[in-house]
């Protein structure tokens, strides 16, 4: 399974967990799985039309994903971080 | 007799909420309540009088709403936030950037909840706040993007920042937008119509349009739910039903103050009394203080005229503003009056503004502030 990298904006959905495995074939899909364990994570990280929030950033690896459509696969790893966003 | 109270704080970084003695002399502080979230509203169901909804969000992480139903200890969160429906294709995709007020709905119908987004949108929720369902009748409107243009909008946002009930008809409604002014619904939030004739709106060609204007707060007269008070961004005003021209009451303020402001507080008894808090909206619009003297000014005779009520505050040097949901009463007698500030004082008056004075200080820019029996 792909390992996901959870940032600290997101912890206290998954009890202080900040490194996961999680099933899927896609980001979404990832997202989709944690949101199952974890209800309401994802809404917090993509919008209703899915796109990932303004000051969200993801990962598939090294490189910044654009959308979550894009595929991933069991030796891929998953950054989700909290970018950016004022003060 | 005054009675307890608690005030329930939304700031741009967590939730407070003060509980106040019998006397409303001294209170006791609870928070922060999820520091460093960005907390718009916080509301106490009046039908069960425990439930609390809160509208927050994050810098980084999308809206949500959290429940509590133990006077703020545990929360809840929503299982399905305010959100607008998945657009397939090239229509026009709408996703809530926050939520801004949160309504009890009527009291003949315990558990429903009404919500109002940036950008702006009209959610209900049939099961205490759990999930919410975008409602068409608004959101869906044929006319919506000529009410909500996707270029309008506060600095945070265009916002349907108000949603008020008739205490008589729970399909009685109105609502008030920073785009589109106030609009009546007649069914339930099923059909909606403008409702600005006679409103000003200074930064179009034509100034009285049918809709357009930027209503920056409405309330309801409690014991007249005919009379609706408005701060708009271009004056105050008064309509009472079923006329449809509203009286831009701010008139009668002193000249050099004007009529400019974020919100008005109806009395909860006396139907022609209300409060304001003006801000100065000249020149660039600083929308502080006019004067560097905070003050609020009260009408008594439904805003034939008005009365500075200044006792207690900085007489010089105060430069603070108090934004839309930030300024309120309670139903004590006399009346308490709070207001929050954006430098994060709270200030009180617990004589129906002869006198104010600071119970909180320090806390952040303040975004709300609501009371509520205790």
């Amino acid at each position: 399974m792909p390992q996901v990298f959870i940032p600290s904006q997101l912890t206290s959905y998954t009890d202080g967990a900040s490194r996961l495995a999680a099933q899927g074939g896609s980001i979404a899909q990832v997202l989709d799985d944690l949101d199952r364990r974890y209800p309401g994570l994802k809404f917090r990280v993509v919008d209703e039309q899915d796109r990932i929030r303004r000051h969200m950033r993801i990962f598939k690896n090294g490189d910044r994903a654009q959308d979550i459509g894009l595929a991933v696969s069991d030796a891929d790893e998953v950054l989700i971080f909290g970018a950016l966003s004022g003060g | 007799m005054s009675t307890a109270v608690q005030l329930l704080i939304g700031t741009r970084k967590g939730a407070w909420i003060y509980r106040s003695d019998a006397a409303r002399k001294t209170w006791a502080v609870q928070g922060p309540i999820f520091l460093g979230h960005i907390v718009n509203h916080l509301v106490l169901d009046p039908r069960d009088g425990k439930t609390l909804l809160m509208a927050a969000s994050t810098g980084h992480l999308g809206p949500t709403i959290f429940r509590s139903a133990d006077e703020g200890q545990t929360w809840t969160e929503a299982e399905r936030p305010p959100a607008f429906p998945k657009v397939e294709g090239d229509g026009a995709a709408r996703s809530v950037d926050h939520s801004f007020w949160l309504e009890p709905g009527h009291s003949s119908e315990p558990g429903v909840w009404w919500a109002g987004t940036s950008p702006p949108g009209l959610f209900r929720s049939a099961d205490g706040g759990a999930t919410w369902d975008s409602v068409a009748g608004f959101n869906d409107h044929p006319m919506y993007w000529n009410w909500c243009p996707a270029d309008g909008g506060t600095p945070d946002g265009a916002l349907l920042n108000q949603i008020q009930i008739d205490p008589r008809d729970a399909r009685h409604m109105y609502l008030a937008t920073s785009t589109g002014g106030v609009f009546e619904s007649l069914d339930q939030a099923a059909t909606w119509k403008p409702l600005n004739q006679g409103v000003e709106a200074n930064f179009f060609p034509d100034p009285y349009p049918e809709y357009g204007q930027d209503a920056h707060y409405i309330a309801l007269a409690p014991t007249m739910p005919d009379r609706i008070w408005q701060q708009n961004h271009c004056g105050i005003y008064r309509l009472d039903r079923p006329a449809e021209r509203w009286d831009r009451i701010g008139m009668a303020m002193p000249p050099e103050i004007g009529d400019i402001g974020f919100t008005i507080v109806p009395h909860p008894r006396q139907a022609d009394t209300a409060w304001v808090f003006p801000m100065d909206g000249t020149e660039v619009w600083p929308r502080t203080s006019p004067g560097g003297k905070p003050a609020v000014y009260r009408t008594s005779d439904g805003g034939k005229s008005w009365r500075r009520q200044d006792a207690g505050f900085p007489t010089e040097q105060g430069w603070f503003t108090v934004k839309r949901q930030a300024f309120c009463a309670d139903a004590g007698d006399p009346v308490g009056l709070y207001l929050g500030a954006t430098n994060g004082e709270v200030w009180m008056s617990d004589d129906e503004g002869a006198g104010w004075r600071p119970i909180a200080r320090h806390l952040p820019e303040i975004y709300s502030v609501v009371a509520a029996p205790l």
